[in-house]
């Protein structure tokens, strides 16, 4: 099978502003850094510079800190949940209305399609605020006791993978709750988070509720380590995850911790495979991978093993790679270099180790950070493309017999993300999502998100929900007896 | 003459056995009047390491009975406790210093607590989890789940109720525990692996070690096959503190339970739903809806 030709049909990037650089968003306001640096974030799949933003040193992070829990204790924590619903509620609405701007500039700093950032990200992001608006006057039925309190000041940092997106998902339940905010986006894409900021400011949202300030790993560690955070939320490699548990530990602060994963997905020789395949493909090429629940281990069941791995080659020789702003790209660029590094590495490992690597030849552009979408069969559980979170394009298959060895195989990882499982038969799906250690598994479905669901790993993948009622808990501390 | 009686030698509970230290060492436990009452077992890296592996055995079955049947098992331990609520309260009075009055209370304190907790095993996944609206033609809803291997470092001076109440809410969800008891007041706990051995819980369950805090603690906090570590009974322990725990705990991402405060809390009125939640996972499980 061979793709048909389209002709281009790009996303015009006229409906963004990018300035040509950037404070930090404190106290309601954008101020220059006193630490007087700055990084430069660029477009992934052009390498064009696109803005230049300030890092924020120690003495910026005791300024955003303390925007917050000035607000916290004037504004913000005693208005009652009713008004803060509201706000909520506005930001919401602001974000639909803005919602192509945010597209484009997500694209544009991330790589992503904009298939991708206008389809899920964005609309995913109003409905987080929009359902977590909701429950700021309603904390009493969360399951936290009477009267549930907030912590206080919520230090976020989150990742490059979802930019916006994991944006609402730290400040919707967080300003809910009743706690403000201080925000660290991720280096590389900062430029959402930073017109996220300027929405607030047309929401009117009271000064230091919201404050986001950008850096590198460095400004992250200062803000997490500030002693006047009492909750802090982090979602990015499990690495980092371990260096913030030791640093929270013996402290009054909370964490919740989203990391990594190394999601099996399961098919059965019952299994819809035209579904499956659909399944597979957007479990591990969907962000190009760049996904910390990612289905990246497909574990096939060896009866229909060469048929499936076949229809996955077809399928993916039919994906579309490229500009991310062309409206009909299925799949765009690597974040940044250092990604594309670490994807390269591992996928010569896997070569080294002895799996055997296709990809589907892909005219790849000649500027920018690409990597094709790829598959490698004959691995070993024992080989570091089954075990090592890739974060790209990069499919691993395995084998299994019997649904205990699936089962086996599945967990055999220290993370516990997600997994999903392929087979028309009702009481197999049951068991297997009881037996798999993974806080989300889908059955006959893929790499599905909804506010209202909760999303979490079990073991080394982290603590803590996010999404859903689970995820307003860790912003509560809780209230009267139960 | 008087008769010469017949005493007892305080060992550890291993995978429903009871062994004594693999390191042949014991230490000697006193009354608050520090009157000698045994030689217990001190409980090495070892025997850690044995107590996880049964624990870890254990907790695929314990996880797999029916909620009712937990929850029977757990009544049944009350059951057996009241039996012997006599000898419980000899040795609570003789470790803790207490009244025979204030003994027999904190006894019948224990009891209570085995009941209210083994009423939860049935409710827990009906109060802690819920079905979820997604926007779209999906079936979807969230359940808490055992964590897995959890270690519990028992309360220092609340020899039975406080070991009671950080026990129970673990294993009534299907987790299974390594306790490690109250180094200077190890004898309830000894006594209430007894009890547990008798009462259908099945062995690895609860696994209890008797030794020093500061040489035992710190190798269940790292223990890679350790999912969760309640360390809120470290307060006032010799050598260690939580918060030493927490950070060895950091390592392996283990879920931790905190003590709220730097002092050991009155047990009287510790016990909630939210202990049990605490050594608990949300599972998310999405499906399609077409016909």
């Amino acid at each position: 099978m061979t793709a048909f030709d389209y002709a281009p049909a790009p996303e015009s990037p006229s409906v963004v502003d990018i300035a040509s650089s950037y404070g930090l968003f404190i106290n309601g306001e954008f101020t220059d850094a006193a630490s007087g640096e700055s990084l430069k974030t660029i477009n992934p799949a052009t390498e064009e510079n696109l803005a230049e933003v300030a890092v924020a040193g120690e003495a910026d992070v005791e300024r955003a800190v303390r925007a917050a829990r000035t607000a916290y204790e004037r504004t913000w924590g005693p208005m009652p949940g009713s008004e803060r619903a509201k706000y909520l509620f506005r930001i919401a609405r602001l974000l639909a209305e803005r919602s192509r701007e945010f597209a484009v500039l997500e694209v544009l700093d991330n790589g992503k399609p904009i298939r991708e950032a206008r389809d899920v990200d964005i609309p995913q992001a109003a409905a987080h605020f929009f359902y977590y608006a909701g429950w700021a006057d309603k904390l009493d039925y969360a399951g936290r006791g009477a009267a549930p309190r907030p912590h206080g000041v919520a230090a976020q940092v989150i990742p490059w993978n979802f930019p916006l997106l994991m944006l609402s998902w730290k400040i919707a339940p967080a300003l809910a709750a009743g706690n403000t905010v201080v925000l660290k986006p991720a280096e590389t894409t900062p430029l959402t988070a930073l017109l996220f900021a300027d929405l607030l400011q047309q929401a009117e949202l009271p000064p230091g509720v919201v404050n986001i300030i950008t850096g590198a790993g460095r400004t992250g560690a200062d803000l997490i380590a500030h002693p006047d955070v009492d909750k802090v939320a982090f979602t990015g490699s499990t690495k980092v995850g371990k260096l913030i548990a030791r640093q929270v530990a013996g402290t009054h602060k909370h964490a919740t911790l989203e990391l990594g994963g190394k999601a099996a997905n399961i098919i059965f020789d019952d299994a819809p495979v035209d579904q499956a395949i659909e399944g597979i493909v957007n479990g591990i090429y969907f962000n190009a991978g760049q996904v910390c629940c990612a289905g990246s281990r497909l574990l096939v069941q060896e009866s229909i093993a060469d048929e499936v791995i076949d229809r996955l080659k077809a399928r993916l020789s039919t994906l579309r790679v490229g500009d991310p702003m062309d409206k009909n790209t299925d799949v765009g660029a690597v974040n940044s270099a250092a990604q594309l590094k670490r994807i390269t590495d591992l996928a010569e490992a896997g070569d080294a180790e002895g799996a055997v690597r296709w990809s589907a030849p892909w005219d790849l552009p000649t500027k920018g950070y690409w990597f094709p979408p790829t598959i490698f069969t004959q691995v070993a559980s024992a080989h570091r493309i089954a075990r090592e979170e890739i974060f790209g394009p990069v499919l691993s298959v395995l084998t299994f017999r019997t649904p205990d060895e699936a089962v086996a195989k599945a967990n055999n990882t220290p993370y516990g993300l997600s997994a999903g499982v392929w087979t028309e038969k009702g009481s197999r799906i049951l068991a297997m999502a009881d037996k798999i250690r993974a806080g989300v598994v889908w059955a006959n479905t893929f790499n599905k998100f909804d506010p209202t669901s909760p999303f979490g790993g079990y073991k080394e993948s982290g603590y803590g929900r996010e999404g859903g009622r689970h995820g307003l808990l860790p912003y509560l501390i809780e209230g009267g007896t139960q | 003459m008087s008769r010469v009686d017949v005493r007892k030698t305080y060992k550890l509970f291993i995978g429903g056995k009871f062994p004594r230290s693999e390191s042949g060492r014991t230490y000697p436990a006193a009354s608050r009047r520090g009157k000698f009452q045994a030689n217990v077992a001190q409980a090495s890296r070892k025997d850690a390491r044995d107590a996880v592996r049964a624990a870890r055995a254990a907790q695929p079955g314990w996880a797999g009975a029916t909620a009712y049947n937990r929850g029977q098992v757990l009544y049944r331990v009350a059951e057996m406790l009241e039996e012997r609520r006599d000898q419980f309260a000899s040795q609570v009075r003789a470790g803790e210093g207490v009244s025979s009055k204030r003994a027999e209370d904190l006894v019948s304190a224990a009891i209570d607590r085995w009941v209210w907790y083994a009423g939860w095993s049935d409710k827990v996944a009906q109060v802690g989890g819920n079905a979820n609206p997604v926007a779209g033609p999906f079936f979807n809803i969230s359940t808490p789940e055992p964590t897995g291997v959890v270690a519990v470092i028992a309360p220092q001076k609340s020899s039975l109720l406080g070991l009671v109440s950080v026990l129970a809410p673990v294993i009534v969800t299907g987790n299974t525990a390594v306790v490690l008891a109250s180094a200077d007041r190890p004898l309830p706990a000894v006594t209430l692996s007894e009890v547990l051995a008798t009462s259908d819980v099945p062995g690895g369950v609860v696994n209890v070690l008797t030794g020093h805090t500061a040489e035992v603690a710190p190798h269940l906090a790292t223990h890679a096959d350790v999912n969760a570590i309640d360390v809120s009974g470290a307060v006032g322990a010799e050598g260690v503190t939580w918060g030493e725990l927490e950070e060895a705990a950091a390592e392996t991402l283990k879920r931790v339970r905190r003590p709220l405060t730097d002092e050991e809390p009155d047990y009287a009125n510790e016990q909630s739903l939210s202990q049990i939640l605490a050594f608990t996972e949300v599972k998310t499980v999405w499906h399609p809806k077409g016909a």
